[in-house]
C-alpha cells in the first residue's frame, strides 16, 4: 500500500513536472502581458519536434554518442524552440499591440497561431507518429518495492531546477525585475526609462525555452510525437496555471504537479477513462472555492 | 413598408429554400452548407452574447452544444424511432412531424440548465478564471458523455436520419431546412427583443464596469443568469439541429476545436453586432467550403509551377494553415473585425429607411 503510494507520487512528480514547466510560459506571459498565450502548447509540440530532428541529426549525421547528443540538444532546443516564441511574438503579437486593441483580439490571434502551427506540421511531415531516438539508456532501480527510472529522477530534478534558477532571475536580475515592474505597472514602466519591448521578447524567450526544454524530456519520456501532442496538454497546463493563480510562478509549479497529482491519483483507484472528468471537476471546485487561485490576489477596482 | 419589409424578405427567403430543396433545384451539397451556415449563424450571435455584449471570455461554447444535441437526440429516438439499447419507441414516427421542435427546444432548455454550471460561479469570478471555468465545463461535458456507455460513449449515437425520413414521409416536405431556417431567424429575433429590453441595457451595462452597474441598481447577478442561460440554450438549440442535420453525433466533434471556430466567428464579425455575427458565420461557412475546391486548383497550379516536388500534394490539411492565417492577416488591417461594434443599420445609415428589425 505504502509502496504503490509511493510509486504514484513519483509518477505524480513526474507528470506535474510537464505540466508546471509549459504552465511557467502560460504564466511568465500573462504576468507581463496579461495575454493568454494559447499558442503556448503549440510551442511545446514544435519543441519536441525541433528536439526530434536536432537529436536525430546529432546521432546519425554527427554521429555522436547518446550522452553527448543529449547535453548539446537541450540548449540547442531550448534556443531554436525560443526563436519560435520570439517570432510568433513579433509577427503576430506586436503589431496588434501596437494598435492597441482589445486584447481578446490578440488572444483570438494566439489561437490562430497555434492552429496554423499544429496544421503546417501535420501537412509538411505527414500524419505519420515519430519515434524519438534514445538518448539515454535508461535504468531501473528499485527501493523498497518503488521502482524508479533514471529518467525520471531527471525530469523532476529538472523542474525544480528551473524553479530555482526562475525564481532567482525574477528576484535578482534587472531583467527579472522589469517583468516584475510591468506586470506592477504598465504605464509607468517605459517612463522610467525600460525599454518594454526587450522585457517582452525576453520573456517569450525564456517561456518558450521552456517549452523546448519540456518537449525535448516529454519526447524523452514518451518518445512517440505527433502533430495534436501540444493541444490538449497545453489547455491543461494553461488551467494548471490559472488553478496556481496566473502571473505567479510558485502558483504555476504548484498548479502543475497538483494536475498531475489528481490525474495520476484519479487513474491509479478509477478506470482511466475518468482522468479529464474528475481532474477538472476537482480544478473547478478550486476555482470556485478561490476564485483567483491558490497565489493569486483579487485586485480591487476603482471607479 | 419598413415595418414589413424584414419579414417579407425572410419569408421570400424561406420559401425559396424550401421551394429549391423540394424541387431540387438546389442540390443536396447546397441545402447541407446552407443548413450549416443557419446553425454556425444560432452559435455565432449566441457567443456574442456572452463574449461581446457582456464582455466575458467563455470558450467552451461547443459543451453547451453538444448538451442540446444529446439531449434532444435521445429523446427523440426514445419518443419516435426506438433504439437497441432503450427498447422500441413510445409514440412512432409517424408523430415526429410534430414533435420536432419540441426535441429542438428541449436540446435548448437542456443546455440552458448545463449553462447554470457557468452562471453560478460568474457571481465571483470574472475575465480568465471564468474562461478557465468554460473550458473546464467544456471538458467535464465532454468527459461525461464519453464514459456513458448507454448511449455510445466516444463511439457516438446514432438513429436521427429515421426521424427524419419519418417527418418526410408523413408529409413530403423538406423538413429540415425549414426548421433550421425557422430556429435560426427565432433565435436572431429572440437576441436582438432581449437585447433592446432592459435585460439588455443591464447586460451592456455589466460590460461596460460591473460595479458601477450595480451600484446604479443593475441586479447583476440575476442578469448573468439569465444571459448565460439564454447564450447557453440557443448553443443547444444550434446543437440539437446540427444533430439532426448530420444525423449521427459524437463527442469529438463538440471539442475545443468546435468552441475556436464559433469564437472566430464572433471576432471576425466584431463584438457586440449581431449583424456582425450574422454576416461572419455566413462568411465563414462558405470560406470552409471554399477551401474544398480551392485546394485542389492550388495543388494543380503549385504541380504546374513545379513550385513543389512532384510527390507531395497539397492535401486538405492545409485549409486549417490558410484558414487561420487569413484570419491573422484580417486582425492585422481590421482588429475589430467586420463591424466593430455596430449593427448594419449604423454602417449604412441610408438602409434604416427601409427596415426595422427589433
Amino acid at each position: 500500500m505504502l509502496a504503490s503510494l509511493l510509486q504514484n507520487l513519483i509518477n505524480a512528480l513526474q507528470w506535474g513536472s510537464f505540466y508546471a514547466l509549459i504552465a511557467l510560459g502560460y504564466t511568465m506571459v500573462y504576468g507581463v502581458l496579461t495575454l493568454i498565450n494559447f499558442a503556448h502548447g503549440d510551442v511545446f509540440m514544435v519543441g519536441a519536434y525541433i528536439a526530434f530532428f536536432v537529436a536525430s541529426f546529432l546521432l546519425a549525421a554527427v554521429g555522436l554518442p547518446g550522452w553527448a547528443a543529449l547535453v548539446l540538444a537541450i540548449p540547442l532546443t531550448m534556443l531554436l524552440t525560443s526563436l519560435v516564441g520570439v517570432s510568433l511574438e513579433r509577427i503576430a503579437y506586436r503589431p496588434l499591440r501596437r494598435k492597441g486593441v482589445d486584447r481578446l483580439y490578440v488572444v483570438i490571434t494566439a489561437l490562430m497561431c497555434g492552429l496554423i502551427l499544429e496544421h503546417a506540421n501535420l501537412a509538411t511531415f505527414g500524419a505519420s507518429r515519430k519515434a524519438f531516438p534514445t538518448l539515454l539508456d535508461e535504468q531501473v532501480y528499485t527501493v523498497a518495492g518503488v521502482s524508479v527510472t533514471n529518467l525520471k529522477l531527471a525530469v523532476i530534478a529538472t523542474a525544480l531546477l528551473v524553479f530555482l534558477v526562475l525564481q532567482r532571475i525574477v528576484t535578482k536580475t534587472r531583467i527579472g525585475m522589469a517583468m516584475r515592474a510591468i506586470a506592477c505597472d504598465r504605464f509607468a514602466v517605459p517612463l522610467m526609462g525600460i525599454s518594454v519591448d526587450t522585457v517582452i521578447v525576453a520573456t517569450f524567450a525564456l517561456g518558450s525555452g521552456l517549452a523546448g526544454l519540456a518537449g525535448l524530456l516529454f519526447a524523452m519520456s514518451y518518445p512517440i510525437l505527433e502533430p495534436y501532442m501540444g493541444a490538449l496538454i497545453g489547455w491543461k497546463a494553461f488551467i494548471a496555471a490559472v488553478v496556481g493563480g496566473i502571473g505567479d510562478i510558485r502558483g504555476a509549479f504548484l498548479g502543475g504537479f497538483l494536475l498531475g497529482a489528481v490525474e495520476i491519483m484519479v487513474v491509479a483507484f478509477f478506470p482511466s477513462t475518468f482522468r479529464d472528468l474528475i481532474a477538472f471537476s476537482v480544478l473547478m471546485l478550486i476555482l470556485v472555492w478561490k476564485p483567483t487561485g491558490l497565489f493569486g490576489v483579487a485586485r480591487t477596482t476603482k471607479i | 413598408m419598413q415595418r414589413y419589409s424584414v419579414p417579407f424578405l425572410l419569408a421570400i427567403a424561406g420559401a425559396l429554400l424550401v421551394y429549391g430543396a423540394k424541387a431540387e433545384w438546389l442540390s443536396l451539397y447546397v441545402v447541407s452548407v446552407l443548413m450549416f451556415m443557419g446553425v454556425n449563424v444560432i452559435l455565432a450571435t449566441s457567443l456574442n452574447l456572452v463574449n461581446g455584449y457582456m464582455g466575458e471570455f467563455s470558450c467552451g461554447h461547443a459543451g453547451f452544444m453538444c448538451v442540446g444535441a444529446y439531449t434532444a437526440s435521445i429523446l427523440g429516438v426514445l419518443l419516435f424511432s426506438g433504439h437497441k439499447a432503450f427498447g422500441e419507441a413510445w409514440l412512432g414516427p409517424e408523430l415526429a412531424v410534430w414533435g420536432f421542435p419540441v426535441l429542438v427546444i428541449a436540446g435548448g432548455i437542456a443546455a440552458a440548465l448545463t449553462g447554470l454550471a457557468v452562471a453560478v460561479p460568474s457571481y465571483r469570478t470574472r475575465g480568465d478564471y471564468l474562461a478557465i471555468i468554460t473550458l473546464a465545463a467544456n471538458y467535464i461535458i465532454l468527459s461525461v458523455i464519453e464514459n456513458l456507455d448507454i448511449i455510445g460513449g466516444s463511439r457516438g449515437f446514432m438513429g436521427m436520419k429515421k426521424i427524419v425520413n419519418g417527418m418526410e414521409e408523413t408529409l413530403e416536405l423538406p423538413w429540415m431546412p425549414l426548421w433550421v431556417f425557422v430556429f435560426t431567424v427565432l433565435s436572431v429575433w429572440l437576441l436582438r427583443r432581449y437585447l433592446s429590453s432592459t435585460y439588455g441595457k443591464g447586460v451592456m451595462a455589466i460590460c461596460q464596469n460591473e460595479v458601477a452597474a450595480e451600484i446604479m441598481s443593475v441586479n447583476t447577478d440575476r442578469i448573468k443568469t439569465v444571459t448565460f442561460m439564454l447564450s447557453s440554450g440557443l448553443a443547444g438549440v444550434g446543437g440539437a439541429l446540427f444533430a439532426f442535420i448530420l444525423g449521427y453525433v459524437n463527442p469529438g466533434s463538440f471539442n475545443i476545436l468546435k468552441s475556436t471556430e464559433v469564437l472566430v466567428m464572433v471576432y471576425l464579425g466584431g463584438m457586440g453586432s449581431l449583424s456582425g455575427s450574422v454576416l461572419a458565420a455566413i462568411l465563414f461557412t462558405l470560406l470552409l467550403e471554399g477551401f474544398r475546391f480551392v485546394i485542389p486548383w492550388l495543388n494543380d497550379l503549385l504541380h504546374q509551377l513545379s513550385l513543389v516536388p512532384e510527390s507531395y500534394e497539397v492535401s486538405q490539411v492545409w485549409k486549417w494553415v490558410l484558414i487561420p492565417l487569413l484570419l491573422i492577416v484580417i486582425m492585422q488591417f481590421r482588429p475589430e473585425g467586420i463591424m466593430g461594434n455596430r449593427e448594419l443599420g449604423d454602417l449604412f445609415p441610408k438602409l434604416k429607411r427601409f427596415y426595422r428589425f427589433k
